[in-house]
């Protein structure tokens, strides 16, 4: 059959009619073959535009319809929508850029004018070979996987379970509620940050919709948007959850103190414990690597004060498959590592501690009962806050942490309120660019803590004068008054930044996100997609995405679930038919391609050895199809056939 | 270590002179060692840090040609002062960071009928020491034991700085570990890395001798009973100056100076004589009686 195409020349206002004659162009491709009509038009996307090629589809009998306008990610969806109402399948359409890479890049008006119709020939040849291409859908899964159950999970999980979704939250502690449930008051509103959360949690842990796999992590994660498996290890914590009560008698008869981890090693913790008093779950777990029971055999004290039977010695890891539509990956931040800075001391020098252990300090329920107290007991008579420690710096991390000034001037504020001592903030810019944030900074200055414009060189216990004696000096450039300052105080606290978590490369892979170059997980697009991945159905929130402080943290939580809940409403996802097909036939299985897919959507089928594409993970990057030795692979609207056409057209 | 290895010597101009107990010491040890240290042939100046301060493209060139002897060699080159060290490696980073550079080095190399493709490696004894012979080989040649001997580790400014790359470099820990494989006692010293003076020695004797008299004091607060040393200038300062700084702070120290590869010759056995211990200006006979006991 002979094709019948339409040409139509777009001179979107001046934009390309400026410097493509455009009319001499529409003339040019009435010359190409099988060209049946082509005009030139002022606004080829306008509803009269689309009125007139969707006429010329009918009246003429088109088969094929060429469109020279802008840049196919502007309008080709538009255009193909046209093509669509008229009749005609969509993918019978071509769009040939004449803007972008044309008209916008010369004012050369005769070059211009060639490049359009080597364009509009490449274009018209290629879509004389087109064909009718079919979108499938596939249903969504309505159930959602949460991954990280710190305060950005716990808001997203909260948002899609109240809208009556399923919701499964993983989260690899023995409690869910992250650093939040560490930290003593917040930025800048100073709330107790229990106080906010802990509501939070216990709405999690109650929630009807919510099935909370805590001491749990996701070791597998396959299929496709609206079509997951995610298999979840539940490590055992040897306390049976149904039995259990909560009411922590084996907490307090277990004869074993080891440091605490949720303390930063400042406090304990008995073998059997619970991280924190507000833990949700209130289900403790036995530390096994402590547990006399397991290293020495004997014990069993937890056993015997149980009133409820609850302890089981003999719980064994779980594997567990859960299917789910999509995912929001929330996995969080580490600190940095101090003692990586060895000039400040931390490890070294006992009074140098990081700004999480301050909160620990500060807590009320914390080491000290909320006491801010030296390593000796006694309360400091000055105290030095260190910004940007792992920040900002080429040696570590070249990005700004974005919450350290925040929280050190919150730091600041505690130890004025509780302590009479002298506060030395050392900064190198202060960043307060938040709500309310530069008003609190304000506040700061007024609460008499002397602000120090230089970074911190060393913090030094050699002294080299009687006031210096017993003390820790810090030593910086002041770079306001252009000199050398060595600051004596007794207590050092190191603002320390914010990293990707240890594990994220093994989280990368799993669920197959991308990372930026500062190593934290890569958004679809900065501004305009930001917790997005490039795999559809997979989200990102939270400082697992780049440091964030609690409100964008929530923010991006609650996002985060608005996206999921738009794709469950969606009920069904259209699969892009531009993916790649093996033939069979072909194919001589050298298993090449599998290895080659960015997105794990070629298997290998042993029983027929050859290698077979998952439609639905396909997303027609085509890779395959450029490595494949026996030219097995091809991509639909983008086979060999229309792309030789559309190169020949180009050279002619 | 298996193989015995091979390097190019760079003694530097320091250790013919004020410094020959540091060259002595150095090729004795090495011998014992198995490390095979040929002095490269024609070295000249590295382009030290004050020329490299007033016109670095000549600089650069004197140290150039001593890297284009060295790949001659095909050996990589040992130095013993941290000078030399940062000079030769910045040279060898600039060439193969800066093409303009490099082109013009290689035509005034040409001249003299020399040429040099980079390769050569640049590395100082303690880090070869250290890193490539290597806890074991050092503990099987001890012959005496120094033990109790409290010793201040003193690296100075420039072993790690700037370039870095070899330990930690605001507080290493090679020659700590060393040492300790010595069977002698490093003590903390927190001093470690910070200047000795440097040539401030010259120039404002006073800040100078302000400098070395924080390193002296910390290393007697900390209970060392010497300081050893890796640098030629450091130990100069510290050493010939302490006078000076006893008279200007009213101090009275007298620490004795060494460098850590004539604390490694004693552990090893070899005579005072031999490592130029007798040659210092603070005596350390007494010292290292009082610990000296033959094992073996």
């Amino acid at each position: 059959m002979v094709e019948r195409i339409g040409v139509y020349v777009c001179h979107c206002g001046t934009n390309i009619a400026r410097t493509v004659d455009c009319k001499n162009v529409a003339d040019y491709a009435r010359s190409l073959p099988n060209v049946v009509v082509a005009r030139d038009y002022q606004y080829a996307c306008s509803d009269p535009g689309q009125e007139m090629i969707k006429n010329d589809i009918r009246e003429l009998g088109l088969t094929r319809v060429v469109v020279a306008s802008c840049s196919p990610l502007m309008h080709e969806p538009t255009f193909r929508r046209a093509v669509a109402d008229a009749g005609l399948n969509p993918f019978l359409f071509q769009m040939a850029n004449i803007r972008e890479q044309c008209s916008w890049i010369t004012e050369d008006r005769e070059m211009a004018t060639e490049r359009a119709k080597a364009s509009v020939a490449a274009a018209v040849m290629r879509v004389t070979f087109h064909e009718s291409l079919e979108i499938k859908k596939v249903p969504v899964n309505p159930d959602v996987l949460v991954v990280g159950g710190g305060i950005t999970g716990i808001e997203g999980a909260l948002q899609i379970a109240d809208s009556g979704k399923k919701v499964y939250l993983v989260e690899k502690e023995p409690s869910i509620g992250g650093f939040m449930a560490r930290f003593d008051k917040t930025f800048p509103t100073l709330d107790c940050a229990a106080c906010i959360l802990t509501p939070k949690m216990v709405s999690v842990g109650q929630h009807p919709n919510i099935e909370l796999l805590t001491y749990s992590d996701v070791v597998n994660f396959s299929g496709y948007v609206g079509n997951f498996t995610a298999q979840i290890r539940k490590r055992p914590r040897y306390v049976d959850e149904e039995k259990c009560t909560g009411c922590g008698q084996c907490e307090q008869k277990c004869p074993l103190s080891v440091p605490s981890e949720f303390e930063c090693g400042l406090g304990k913790r008995k073998a059997i414990y619970r991280p924190f008093p507000q833990a949700v779950p209130g289900t403790p777990v036995i530390d096994r690597e402590h547990c006399l029971y397991f290293t020495k055999g004997a014990c069993k004290v937890c056993v015997k004060f149980c009133p409820r039977g609850a302890i089981d010695f003999e719980q064994k890891e779980k594997l567990i498959d859960v299917q789910v539509g999509s995912t929001i990956v929330a996995t969080g931040f580490d600190i940095f590592d101090a003692s990586r800075v060895k000039e400040y001391g931390y490890g070294r020098l006992p009074n140098v501690i990081t700004s999480l252990e301050f909160e620990r300090l500060t807590h009320a329920s914390g080491p000290t009962a909320g006491k801010i107290l030296l390593k000796n007991g006694q309360a400091p008579e000055s105290v030095a806050i260190i910004h940007c420690v792992g920040s900002r710096d080429h040696n570590y991390n070249e990005y700004c942490s974005r919450v350290c000034c925040m929280y050190s001037l919150k730091t600041a504020h505690l130890v004025r309120e509780k302590t009479d001592a002298r506060v030395y903030e050392f900064y190198i810019d202060m960043r307060a660019f938040g709500k309310g944030y530069e008003e609190f900074y304000k506040r700061l200055l007024e609460e008499d803590v002397i602000f120090v414009r230089g970074r911190v060189a060393e913090v030094t216990d050699v002294a080299q004068s009687p006031s210096e004696k017993g003390k820790l000096v810090v030593v910086a450039e002041d770079t306001l008054l252009g000199i050398v300052r060595r600051v004596p105080v007794d207590l050092v606290i190191l603002s320390v930044g914010l990293e990707p978590r240890k594990d994220i490369v093994e989280v990368a892979r799993t669920f197959s996100i991308s990372r930026s170059k500062d190593g934290f997980f890569l958004e679809k697009h900065p501004k305009l997609a930001p917790v997005s991945t490039a795999a559809d159905g997979i989200f990102i929130a939270g400082a697992c995405q780049g440091p964030k402080d609690i409100p964008d943290s929530v923010a991006q939580g609650a996002a985060a679930a608005a996206n999921v809940l738009s794709l469950i409403d969606r009920k069904e996802v259209e699969l892009e038919p531009t993916i790649a097909i093996i033939d069979g036939e072909s194919c001589s299985g050298c298993r090449i391609c599998p290895g080659l897919c960015p997105y794990h959507a070629i298997n290998f089928d042993e029983e027929r050895k050859v290698a077979v594409v998952t439609a639905a993970l396909c997303k027609g990057c085509g890779v395959c199809v450029a490595a494949c030795p026996s030219g097995a692979i091809e991509q639909q609207n983008f086979t060999n056939r229309q792309l030789l056409a559309e190169v020949e057209a180009i050279c002619a | 270590m298996q193989a015995r290895a091979e390097f190019s010597y760079y003694p530097g101009c320091s250790v013919e002179g004020m410094n020959k107990a540091y060259d002595k010491s150095t090729r004795l040890v090495c011998k014992a060692l198995d490390i095979d240290l040929a002095e490269l042939g024609d070295w000249n100046c590295c382009g030290a840090t004050s020329y490299m301060s007033i016109d670095e493209l000549r600089a650069h060139l004197l140290s150039a040609r001593n890297l284009a002897l060295a790949e001659k060699e095909k050996k990589d080159l040992v130095v013993v002062c941290p000078a030399c060290l940062t000079t030769l490696t910045k040279t060898n980073r600039y060439m193969a960071e800066n093409s303009r550079l490099r082109r013009t080095i290689g035509s005034a190399l040409k001249a003299a009928n020399l040429q040099y493709w980079g390769s050569v490696k640049v590395r100082h004894l303690l880090e070869v020491i250290v890193n490539e012979v290597g806890e074991h080989e050092i503990k099987a040649r001890i012959k005496r034991s120094l033990s109790g001997l409290k010793v201040a580790p003193y690296y100075g400014c420039q072993l790690t700085r700037p370039f870095g790359g070899i330990d930690d470099k605001e507080f290493p820990m090679m020659l700590d570990r060393l040492l300790t494989w010595l069977g002698v006692q490093p003590v903390n010293f927190p001093l470690k890395a910070k200047c000795c003076g440097g040539m401030l020695m010259m120039t404002n004797e006073e800040v100078a001798l302000g400098l070395t008299r924080n390193l002296l004091e910390c290393a007697k607060q900390n209970g060392a009973e010497c300081i050893a040393t890796i640098c030629p200038l450091c130990h100069m300062n510290l050493e010939a100056y302490q006078g000076n700084v006893n008279k200007l702070f009213g101090t009275d120290f007298s620490v004795p100076i060494l460098y850590f590869t004539q604390l490694t010759g004693v552990a090893f056995g070899f005579s005072r004589k031999a490592l130029g211990i007798n040659e210092e200006l603070i005596p350390s006979q007494a010292l290292l009686e009082k610990h000296l006991e033959v094992l073996r």
